[in-house]
């Protein structure tokens, strides 16, 4: 197991600068999900590592090797594409084991490693079948094999999940989690979606504008996103935001909106702040919640809508003018018009700056 | 050179080396060879245009050329018409349209020599056409192009529409095919006759393939040369000799190099006239799409 | 029946294409008293194999009188061989173009879409003198070489067009796998191609059987195609001429081409709409 390191890797169609100076240090048998929008330079960077982009600048390192200038089958690393790429003309089992044959490995040691791989990922009976004759599940199944049986230093996931529906996304999200715990092999993982990011993740590399927006482990990555942008691109519904002024209440922390005072009791980190200066706050929808009495520094809202998802549900609200979406246990019934007392969770919220979005707290 | 490119640069060797020498440089080679005095053999005198001069002094190949402009007009019309029409025939919707396209289609798989001895055996004045109908009662019906003077170019044209009606109708019911089929419901909603939406909004739409076919057939027809050889033998006389038989005449028979190179310089200018704006514009349309 | 007179032009086209077939088969079996005694239209009497037996085994061309018969199998000689060259030629020429992984591929393949439209009339002496050079002169690998050279563009425009359709993550995995640029041609483009090289084949087959102009030029006497042989025997106006051997010598030398276009369905059309719709 190698760890893999990114140093200063940028590339540039032309004139578009798509990659900016990442660097990135992978942990041997680290699970790294690339996460962010399309056209944020993931895939491209996931192509630099595999081989098949050069960089316009920057040094790829597997352990103590420089692979910059090697060809991808010299890196020794497996891809599974979103479009799954499997050979049509080949059958399930001379797909699975091309690689090897490529390699010079004789039939008898492909047979072997192609049924050990088929076995694993309960493949078998499809062995002798093509592709066209297999269904989106089971082409996805394929196409892991082939980078399994290579037994890789390096796992390169390009959206594999994103071509199948939600049911069979949701069983292969937790087969991929099980079969990387099982083989902790050094994975780079590339998805747009978030949940897959959040729930496969040992760390999470957020990117836009072919940068590095924030790269932690996922509870921290949700808890304390680095900026405004990670933010509101990771949790659905998305966290709310609320433009104000710093403000003093009672000598506790809150926020200003308007002529509305937010009481914050409990907010973390505003030391180094001061009051009077503009900022924004966020708040996901689980830290709005319905006040309880007796609780402390809660505001007033009118309901504008509720949204049932089955265990919770989202309640729109009305907020010193600003609209904001709270999380309130399903059974509890709200009517549109309604006014309804919110209790802020302030030592959960985030503070970023009003002009570049970095994190205040 | 990237090392990724090293074996497809390899591989395109061949290719490269074809196209540069068996197409550009023999091209070269033949202007220049059109510009000396070459007889049966190359030799290097040059002479300037005088070839050129000579050429437009013949009257055979001012004959070659008239030829090529009435058959070029009248083969390439016969052939975009009758092609559309049949396409558009086919296009309503006909039973057994395969049957139809596989019979109109048949004569282009067939050479042109094979095409040429057809349609000289059904215009042979003796035993032809003209003969059977005469046979039928018709004693004075007279249909004797192949032997006359003034007529036998037409006959060649006759025979290559026969043979490329059906490129023209395979394009254009490519072409009908690819027309969306709400454009259909869209002029029976509003009313539009059949006949008003082939005249006013088909055939404009398929105006590419207008362009393309008649392309196609153009480059055909400067060509042209197995069936002026099979059908007349260019005959009678020199009376439907087309410019692709004259350089080849001239080349391979006559002993006259030059002069066929000046010829065939001449084909390839007619050729880069018409075909060299279409390519330019596809290109372009490609590079701006 | 408002249809009827749809399907009444139909079938007059459909009988103008077919009359001079029918008329040549005709003539065919008709003995040659039959047909100078009677009637263009009439159908052959006393219908009779001689003519087809004379055009094959016994008709004399060039002072060969062992008939069509040997021509044919020189057209196959020529054909095979001409064909796999430049299938083959043409398939890697179109998969290297294909990648687009320097600008000189796009040029190149410019370059050689230029030389569909180039006349055989313009080139064809340098080739004969390059060939004459090359040894060939008048051989069967000459006439080959002349083939391959004049069906490349048509061919890599083909196999080029369809590559160029193959999802890129293809090409990608392949070269992952370790596949290098051969073994990813060999092993997943070629085989994802036969539908193509279907088409290719079948057209190649219909140009390179019906070509007149090359066979007339490179291949030596005794080895010209039956095409050239079928001039010669049809086209002399020399001497009394037996009008139903030259008719069963001429569906003798279209039948192959015949038979390919209507065994091989739709395969044709696609590759004369193919190479018609440039790009």
């Amino acid at each position: 197991m190698q760890p893999v390191r990114l140093q200063g890797i940028a590339k540039s169609f032309g004139a578009t600068p798509v990659l900016d100076r990442i660097d990135l240090d992978i942990e041997p048998g680290e699970f790294l999900v690339l996460l962010g929008p399309s056209g944020c330079g993931k895939s491209t960077l996931l192509n630099i590592v595999a081989g098949l982009e050069q960089p316009s600048a920057g040094r790829i390192h597997f352990g103590d090797r420089d692979v910059t200038a090697l060809e991808p089958d010299a890196r020794d690393i497996a891809m599974v594409f979103q479009s799954y790429a499997l050979y049509p003309t080949m059958s399930v089992r001379r797909n699975i084991g091309f690689a090897l044959k490529m390699r010079g490995l004789d039939a008898a040691a492909i047979d072997a490693k192609v049924a050990a791989v088929a076995k694993l990922l309960q493949i078998e009976h499809l062995l002798d079948r093509r592709p066209a004759e297999l269904s989106g599940g089971q082409q996805q199944r394929v196409a892991i094999g082939r980078a399994l049986v290579r037994e890789p230093q390096v796992f390169l996931l390009d959206e594999p999940l994103s071509n199948l529906d939600a049911k069979l996304r949701a069983d292969m999200r937790v087969e991929l989690k099980r079969l990387h715990e099982r083989a902790r092999r050094t994975t780079l993982y590339v998805t747009h979606d978030q949940v897959e990011a959040m729930t496969l993740a040992s760390r999470i590399v957020v990117m836009d504008k072919g940068r590095v927006q924030q790269c932690d482990r996922p509870e921290t990555v949700y808890a304390r996103p680095a900026n405004r942008f990670v933010a509101g691109f990771v949790g659905a519904p998305t966290m709310n935001f609320l433009e104000g002024e710093l403000a003093l209440w009672d000598d506790r922390p809150a926020l200003r909106l308007d002529d509305t005072i937010l009481p914050l009791p409990g907010l973390r980190g505003a030391t180094g702040l001061h009051v009077g200066q503009p900022l924004v706050l966020g708040l996901r929808p689980e830290h709005l919640s319905l006040a309880m009495p007796g609780d402390e520094g809660t505001c007033q809202g009118q309901v504008l809508m509720t949204e049932p998802t089955g265990p919770d549900t989202y309640v729109l609200v009305r907020l010193a003018g600003r609209e904001v979406t709270a999380r309130v246990a399903s059974g509890i019934a709200l009517a549109a018009g309604q006014t309804v007392a919110l209790r802020l969770d302030a030592p959960a919220a985030s503070l970023f700056d009003i002009a570049d979005g970095r994190r205040l707290n | 050179m990237k090392s990724s490119l090293r074996a497809p640069a390899i591989a395109l060797l061949p290719a490269g080396m074809i196209t540069f020498i068996c197409f550009y440089l023999f091209i070269a080679w033949t202007f220049a060879i059109s510009l000396t005095g070459s007889q049966l053999l190359p030799s290097w005198d040059f002479v300037g245009l005088a070839q050129y001069e000579r050429l437009f002094a013949s009257a055979r190949w001012w004959t070659a050329l008239r030829n090529m402009a009435i058959y070029g007009t009248l083969f390439i019309t016969g052939c975009l018409s009758l092609g559309y029409l049949l396409a558009i025939l086919i296009d309503r919707g006909v039973r057994a349209e395969g049957a139809y396209r596989t019979i109109f289609m048949l004569p282009l798989s067939m050479s042109f020599v094979v095409t040429g001895i057809i349609w000289q055996w059904m215009l042979n004045p003796g035993l032809g056409i003209q003969q059977a109908v005469r046979g039928l009662g018709w004693e004075d019906f007279a249909f004797n192009w192949l032997v006359r003077a003034d007529r036998s170019i037409y006959t060649v044209v006759l025979a290559g529409i026969w043979q490329q009606s059906g490129l023209c109708m395979a394009l254009f019911l490519a072409g009908l095919r690819g027309v969306d089929p709400n454009i259909w419901k869209a002029a029976k909603v509003d009313g539009i006759p059949t006949w008003r939406v082939y005249a006013s909004i088909i055939t404009p739409m398929l105006r590419p393939v207008f362009f393309t076919a008649a392309i196609l057939l153009f480059s055909l027809v400067v060509k042209s040369f197995d069936l002026v050889v099979a059908l007349t033998g260019g005959g009678p006389g020199f009376a439907s000799d087309l410019p692709a038989r004259f350089v080849m005449e001239h080349i391979l028979n006559r002993q006259e190099l030059g002069l066929g190179a000046a010829g065939a310089c001449m084909m390839l200018a007619t050729i880069a006239a018409v075909v060299g704006p279409y390519l330019y514009a596809e290109i372009r349309q490609k590079k701006g799409g | 029946m408002r249809r009827f007179p749809l399907y009444l032009m139909l079938s007059v086209a459909a009988l103008a294409v077919l009359f001079p077939l029918l008329v040549m088969l005709s003539t065919s079996l008709k003995p040659l008293a039959e047909i100078n005694g009677g009637s263009l239209f009439a159908l052959p009497r006393e219908p009779t194999l001689d003519a087809w037996a004379k055009a094959w085994g016994g008709a004399c061309i060039s002072g060969d009188c062992r008939g069509l018969s040997v021509w044919f199998g020189n057209s196959f000689a020529i054909v095979l061989p001409a064909l796999f060259c430049s299938l083959a030629l043409g398939a890697l020429t179109g998969y290297a173009l294909s990648l687009r992984a320097a600008r000189w591929m796009d040029i190149l393949f410019a370059a050689l879409l230029i030389g569909l439209f180039i006349p055989p009339q313009v080139t064809l002496y340098p080739m004969i003198v390059l060939v004459r050079e090359l040894g060939l002169f008048g051989t069967l690998g000459g006439l080959v070489f002349a083939h391959t050279v004049w069906g490349l563009a048509f061919v890599t425009l083909l196999f080029r067009n369809f590559f160029l359709s193959v999802p890129r993550d293809l090409l990608k995995a392949a070269r992952v796998d370790g596949a290098g640029f051969l073994a990813t041609f060999w092993h997943v483009m070629l085989p994802l191609s036969l539908p193509v090289c279907a088409v290719a084949l079948v057209l190649q087959f219909t140009y390179i059987w019906n070509d007149f102009i090359l066979g007339l030029t490179f291949a030596g006497p005794g080895r010209q195609p039956v095409t050239v042989a079928l001039n010669i025997l049809a086209g002399s106006q020399l001497g009394p001429q037996e009008y139903n051997v030259n008719m069963a010598a001429t569906m003798i030398a279209a039948l192959p081409t015949i038979l390919v276009y209507l065994l091989s369905g739709r395969l044709f059309v696609r590759g004369i709409a193919a190479g018609a719709v440039k790009g």
